[in-house]
C-alpha cells in the first residue's frame, strides 16, 4: 500500500507544491501505512524516484530531450538518460529517507 | 533506542532536504534544480505549437493580436501606442527575462547580489565609474518628455505584467541554475541598457597608455607614432565634401601640460574588431531603381541572441527590425517607406582629468583657481552570503573619481588612471529612444533629421534610405566642442580650459545625403576627411572594412539584395593586399628550410580571402600579428607600465616608408636589426607556431581550424553555447569574426513601393536553452544565408508562415 500511495501523491503535488513536500508526503504515509524500515525506505525512494521519472518524460519527451542533453552538457554527463538517472536518485534518497524517518517515528511511539 | 533512532533519522532526512535546497559554490541547489515539477525539467519546450491562444492581461487598454512566424518572430498589431509597448514589454520577457535581467544588474553594478564576493571588482568598477549616476539622469530625461515617459512606463507595465504572473517552475533555467529569483522591473533598467552600450561601443580608453608614451618618448616621437590621421583612409563622408555651415569658433588649448601618473599598471590587449558595418546604394545603382540598404552590427555574439526581432504595428506606425531586451522601440529596421541602420563612430566622449585635493580628508579639489566642494555617492553593494560594502565615490564637477588608489586600481581595470576623475557622455541627461520611436515612423530624409537630433550616446553612424530614393549618412551623437588632440592624453582637471567647451551643434555633425557615388557607408573608420573644421577623435577603427566596402560598391550596377548579402559575408583582406608585397620583398628565402619554405610558396599562391578553408589567411594573420608584435614589444611592453602600441596603420607605413627605422631593431640585442630581421624572425615565428599546435602543412592549417569560434552562453555556462564551429572572416575583413566577435545582425533592406528585408541572427528568438527557437537561426546565419523577412500588411494578412496566433485583451 505505501508505495502506490506515495507514488501517486508525489505525483500530484508535483503540479501543485513545492518538491520536498512530497518528503512531507512520504513520512505521513509511512506513519499510516509503514511496515518494517527497509521497506518504508524502498517505497519512498522508488515512489519518489518513480514519480519524479513519469514528470521529467513527460516534459521531455515533447522537447525531444533537447533541454535534458544541453543540462546534462552543463555538469559534464555525457548523455540526458543519466542526468535522468541523477534526478531519480536525488529525489529517491530523499524520499526513502522521509518515509524511514516517518516509520521510525511510527514505531517510536508503538507500545512494545 | 528507538526515540533515538527514529530523532537521528529526522534530523538526518531535514538535514538532506536542507542541503538539496541550498546552492554550494557554483552547484545549483540539486532538490531544486533537478526537481521535475519546479526544477529545470520545467523549462523543457514541446516541439508542438498551440495555433491560437486568448491570454488576459488587465493593464491593455485594447485588443491585441500577435502572429508568431516560424521563426517565432512576434508581429504585433495593437490599437494604439500604450498597448503597441506594454506588449513588447510582455513579449521580450517572455523571451528573453533572464538576459535583461542579468544584463540590467551588471550595467547597475549588482552581480554580487547573485554570485557572491567574485562579481565584487566588476561591481565596484560600475558603481564607480557612474553607471547609476549616467542612467539616473538618462530616466530624468526620458520622463521630462511626454511621448517617452508614456513609452517606457507601458513597456516596464508589460513586463512586469509577465513577471508576476510567474511561478517558480516557469522561471528562466538561468535563475534556476544561479538560485535567485526575477524582480519587478523598473523603468530605469531600460536607462541601464543604453548605458551597457556606451560602455562596450565608448567605454573604453587609452589615456593612461597614451599619456606613459608621451612620459617615456616624449612629445615628437609620440607625434611621429600616434599621428591624428591615419596613412590609409577612405573616410565615411566622401573625401571632399564641402561643409556648408559655419563654425563655431574653435576652443584654444591651455598651455601644455603633462600629466603625471600615480599608479603603474598592466597590458591589456586591444580586441579588433568590434565594429560594424552598413551601407546604403542609391536606386542608379539598383536593378529596381530603388536603394537598398545594409547593416551588420558587430558585438560580443551570445546566446541568449544579443537582438529580438519583433513587428511592431498601431496607428501611424508599422515597422520591423531588431530590439534590444529591456528596451522599447526597433533599433534596427525599416517601415514601408525608409530603412536605417548604426554603426559605432569611436568618437572620443570619454576623457580623463587629474585631480589637485586640498588635503588627505578630500572635501575640496582645485579648479578654476579657487578650491571647490568634493560633492560625495554612497554606493551599497550587496553581496550574496555577506554584509554588503559601503563604497563612498568622490564626485568633481567633471565626474567620479573611479579608482582613488592604487590599492583599488591593482583589483580593477588595466587603463583606469589613479586620482582621476572620469568626464563621459553617458553621465548626462539624454532621451535617445526619442531618436528610435521617430525614426520607426520615419517618412522621409526630414524625418531622419529630425530623429537624429534627440541621440546623446553612444554615438553612431545612421545610415539612412527612403523610397524617395534618397540616401544618407551622419555620424551622429552628442559630441563634444573640443580643441584638437583634446583628451588625447590625460588632463589637468584644474584648469577650465580642458573643460569640454558646448558641443558640435547637432546640425553640424558630419553629414552626406546622396553623394555623387551613388553609395554611401561607414565600418567605423574615420567620420570625415581633414578638412572638417572639428575634433572628433585622433584615431578610429583600421580603414580595411570600409575600403573594400567602397570598392565593392563603387564597382556595382544592378545591384540587388544578394549583392549586399555577399557583400556582407566578403572576407577578402584589404590589409593582405597593402602590405603582403612589401612584407614578401623584404623576406629572404635562401634563409628558410622546407617547412617554412612550403609555407612562403602557400602564401605567395594566396588569393587573400580569408575563407574558412584557405592556409594563406592562417600563415598571413600569424604573420603579420608576430610581426606587429616584435616591432614594437621591446619599447612599448613594460611589466609595470600599461603603454599604448602604436596602431597598425602607423607600423604599416613604417614598413613601407621607413624599413631601416630605429623601431625594427630590437633595443634588447646587440646587433641592429631592421625590418627585414623582423620580417624573418616573425615569419619562422609564425610558422613553426603552426606547426606546433596544427602539425605540418595541410588541412589542418585552414583559417576555419586555427581560429577558434563559438557563440557562448550570455553567462558562459559550458553546454548551452554554440561550441566551437568554423568561420571564415577576420577582424579586418567585412566579415567581422574573430575572438566571438561578429555580425550580431545582418539586414537588407530593398526600398521600393514594396519594401522587402531580410535579415539573421546568429541564434534564435527564445532565450531558453529548452527551446527550439534558442538557436534555430544559427545554421542559416552560419552558411552566410539570409531569411525574407514577413512585413504584415495587417492582423487579417494571411500567410503560410504564421505559425500561431496569440489575442490579448483586458
Amino acid at each position: 500500500m505505501l508505495f502506490p500511495v506515495i507514488l501517486l501523491l508525489t505525483f500530484i503535488c508535483g503540479y501543485l507544491f513545492p518538491w520536498w513536500v512530497s518528503c512531507i508526503m512520504a513520512f505521513g504515509a509511512a506513519i499510516i501505512f509503514g511496515k518494517k524500515s527497509s521497506w518504508a525506505f524502498w517505497c519512498g525512494f522508488c515512489g519518489i524516484s518513480l514519480a519524479w521519472v513519469a514528470l521529467a518524460l513527460l516534459k521531455s519527451f515533447p522537447n525531444e530531450h533537447m533541454l535534458a542533453t544541453r543540462v546534462a552538457h552543463v555538469f559534464h554527463l555525457p548523455n540526458w538518460g543519466l542526468l535522468l538517472a541523477v534526478t531519480a536518485l536525488i529525489g529517491g534518497q530523499a524520499g526513502g529517507m522521509s518515509a524511514l524517518s516517518g516509520w521510525l517515528v511510527r514505531r517510536a511511539f508503538e507500545k512494545r | 533506542m528507538k526515540v533515538f533512532k527514529a530523532i537521528l533519522s529526522v534530523i538526518f532526512t531535514v538535514a538532506l532536504i536542507w542541503a538539496l535546497q541550498t546552492k554550494f559554490g557554483d552547484i545549483p541547489p540539486l532538490g531544486e534544480f533537478l526537481n521535475p515539477s519546479t526544477g529545470f525539467w520545467q523549462n523543457a519546450e514541446s516541439k508542438n505549437i498551440i495555433p491560437t491562444e486568448n491570454l488576459k492581461l488587465k493593464g491593455l487598454q485594447g485588443k491585441v493580436t500577435v502572429k508568431f512566424d516560424e521563426n517565432m518572430v512576434p508581429h504585433i498589431f495593437a490599437e494604439n501606442d500604450h498597448d503597441l509597448y506594454y506588449v513588447q514589454g510582455y513579449l521580450t520577457a517572455k523571451a528573453r527575462l533572464w538576459e535583461m535581467d542579468i544584463q540590467t544588474r551588471s550595467a547597475a553594478g549588482r552581480l554580487s547580489e547573485i554570485v557572491g564576493a567574485k562579481a565584487l571588482d566588476i561591481d565596484r568598477y560600475h558603481r564607480r565609474m557612474g553607471m547609476t549616476y549616467g542612467a539616473e539622469h538618462t530616466l530624468q530625461g526620458i520622463m521630462k518628455d511626454p511621448v517617452m515617459s508614456k513609452v517606457i512606463n507601458a513597456y516596464s507595465d508589460g513586463v512586469n505584467a509577465y513577471i508576476k504572473q510567474l511561478k517558480p517552475g516557469g522561471y528562466p533555467i538561468e535563475f534556476k541554475l544561479l538560485a535567485y529569483a526575477p524582480e519587478e522591473w523598473k523603468p530605469i533598467n531600460s536607462a541601464y541598457l543604453l548605458k551597457l552600450m556606451s560602455e562596450t561601443l565608448a567605454g573604453g580608453s587609452n589615456e593612461l597608455a597614451m599619456t606613459n608614451v608621451l612620459d617615456k618618448f616624449g612629445a615628437q616621437v609620440t607625434k611621429d607614432l600616434f599621428p591624428d590621421y591615419p596613412m590609409h583612409e577612405d573616410p565615411i563622408i566622401p573625401a571632399g565634401t564641402k561643409w556648408d555651415f559655419k563654425p563655431l569658433p574653435i576652443p584654444q588649448p591651455p598651455a601644455a601640460f603633462k600629466a603625471q601618473m600615480l599608479a603603474s599598471m598592466r597590458d591589456k590587449e586591444k580586441i579588433e574588431g568590434i565594429g560594424s558595418n552598413n551601407w546604403a546604394v542609391s536606386g542608379s545603382k539598383t536593378a529596381s531603381g530603388y536603394p537598398i540598404l545594409a547593416n551588420d552590427p558587430h558585438l560580443n555574439l551570445t546566446l541568449p541572441s544579443i537582438w529580438y526581432q519583433m513587428q511592431m504595428t498601431a496607428p501611424g506606425v508599422n515597422v520591423y527590425g531588431v530590439t534590444l531586451p529591456g528596451a522599447p522601440c526597433v533599433v534596427i529596421g525599416y517601415n514601408k517607406k525608409v530603412s536605417w541602420g548604426v554603426t559605432n563612430v569611436d568618437a572620443d566622449i570619454l576623457d580623463w582629468y587629474q585631480v589637485k585635493f586640498k588635503d588627505a580628508s578630500r572635501t575640496q579639489y582645485w579648479y578654476n583657481n579657487k578650491w571647490n566642494k568634493v560633492d560625495r555617492k554612497i554606493e551599497t553593494i550587496k553581496i550574496r552570503g555577506e554584509k554588503p560594502l559601503i563604497d563612498t565615490v568622490l564626485y568633481t564637477h567633471h565626474g567620479p573619481v573611479v579608482y582613488n588608489n592604487v590599492d583599488m586600481a591593482k583589483k580593477g581595470r588595466v587603463n583606469v588612471p589613479v586620482g582621476n576623475a572620469l568626464r563621459w557622455i553617458a553621465h548626462d541627461e539624454s532621451d535617445e529612444f526619442k531618436t528610435f520611436y521617430l525614426l520607426n515612423r520615419a517618412k522621409n530624409y526630414a524625418d531622419y533629421r529630425e530623429a537624429l537630433k534627440y541621440y546623446t550616446a553612444p554615438a553612431q553612424n545612421f545610415i539612412f534610405a527612403s523610397a524617395d530614393n534618397d540616401i544618407a549618412i551622419t555620424p551622429n551623437g552628442k559630441l563634444p566642442l573640443k580643441y584638437k588632440d583634446q583628451g588625447k592624453f590625460i588632463m589637468d582637471g584644474g584648469d577650465p580650459a580642458n573643460d569640454w567647451h558646448g558641443w558640435i551643434p547637432s546640425e553640424q555633425n558630419p553629414t552626406v545625403k546622396n553623394p555623387q557615388r551613388g553609395f554611401v557607408s561607414s565600418a567605423n573608420q574615420s567620420s570625415t576627411d581633414q578638412t572638417y573644421p572639428y575634433y572628433i577623435n585622433w584615431k578610429f577603427e583600421g580603414y580595411e572594412r570600409g575600403k573594400r566596402i567602397n570598392d565593392r560598391l563603387g564597382a556595382m550596377t544592378k545591384a540587388t539584395a544578394d549583392s549586399m548579402r555577399v557583400l556582407q559575408t566578403d572576407d577578402y583582406s584589404i590589409r593582405a593586399q597593402d602590405i603582403m608585397p612589401t612584407m614578401l620583398k623584404y623576406l629572404d628565402a635562401s634563409k628558410l628550410d622546407d617547412n617554412q619554405l612550403a609555407a612562403l610558396d602557400t602564401l605567395k599562391k594566396w588569393d587573400k580571402f580569408c575563407g574558412a578553408k584557405s592556409v594563406g589567411a592562417s600563415i598571413f594573420g600569424k604573420w603579420w600579428v608576430k610581426f606587429y608584435t616584435f616591432t614594437w614589444r621591446d619599447s612599448f611592453e613594460e611589466k609595470d607600465r600599461l603603454l599604448y602600441f602604436p596602431t597598425m596603420d602607423r607600423t604599416e607605413a613604417l614598413l613601407i616608408k621607413e624599413p631601416n627605422s630605429k623601431w625594427f631593431d630590437n633595443v634588447t640585442t646587440p646587433v641592429t636589426e631592421t625590418a627585414s630581421d623582423v620580417l624573418m624572425g616573425s615569419f619562422t615565428a609564425a610558422v613553426n607556431e603552426l606547426i606546433k599546435e596544427q602539425g605540418n602543412i595541410g588541412e589542418a592549417w585552414q583559417w576555419g581550424h586555427v581560429k577558434p569560434f563559438e557563440v557562448k552562453h550570455l553567462g558562459n555556462v559550458p553546454g548551452l553555447g554554440s561550441g566551437n564551429f568554423v568561420s571564415g572572416g577576420t577582424g579586418s575583413t567585412v566579415n567581422a569574426l574573430i575572438d566571438g566577435h561578429g555580425p550580431s545582425w545582418r539586414m537588407v533592406v530593398q526600398l521600393g513601393p514594396q519594401v522587402k528585408g531580410y535579415g539573421i541572427i546568429p541564434g534564435g528568438q527564445s532565450g531558453n536553452p529548452g527551446s527550439f527557437y534558442y538557436d534555430d537561426m544559427l545554421k542559416t546565419w552560419q552558411a552566410g544565408q539570409l531569411k525574407e523577412l514577413l512585413f504584415l500588411q495587417s492582423a487579417t494578412q494571411n500567410s503560410n508562415r504564421i505559425k500561431r496566433t496569440l489575442t490579448l485583451s483586458k
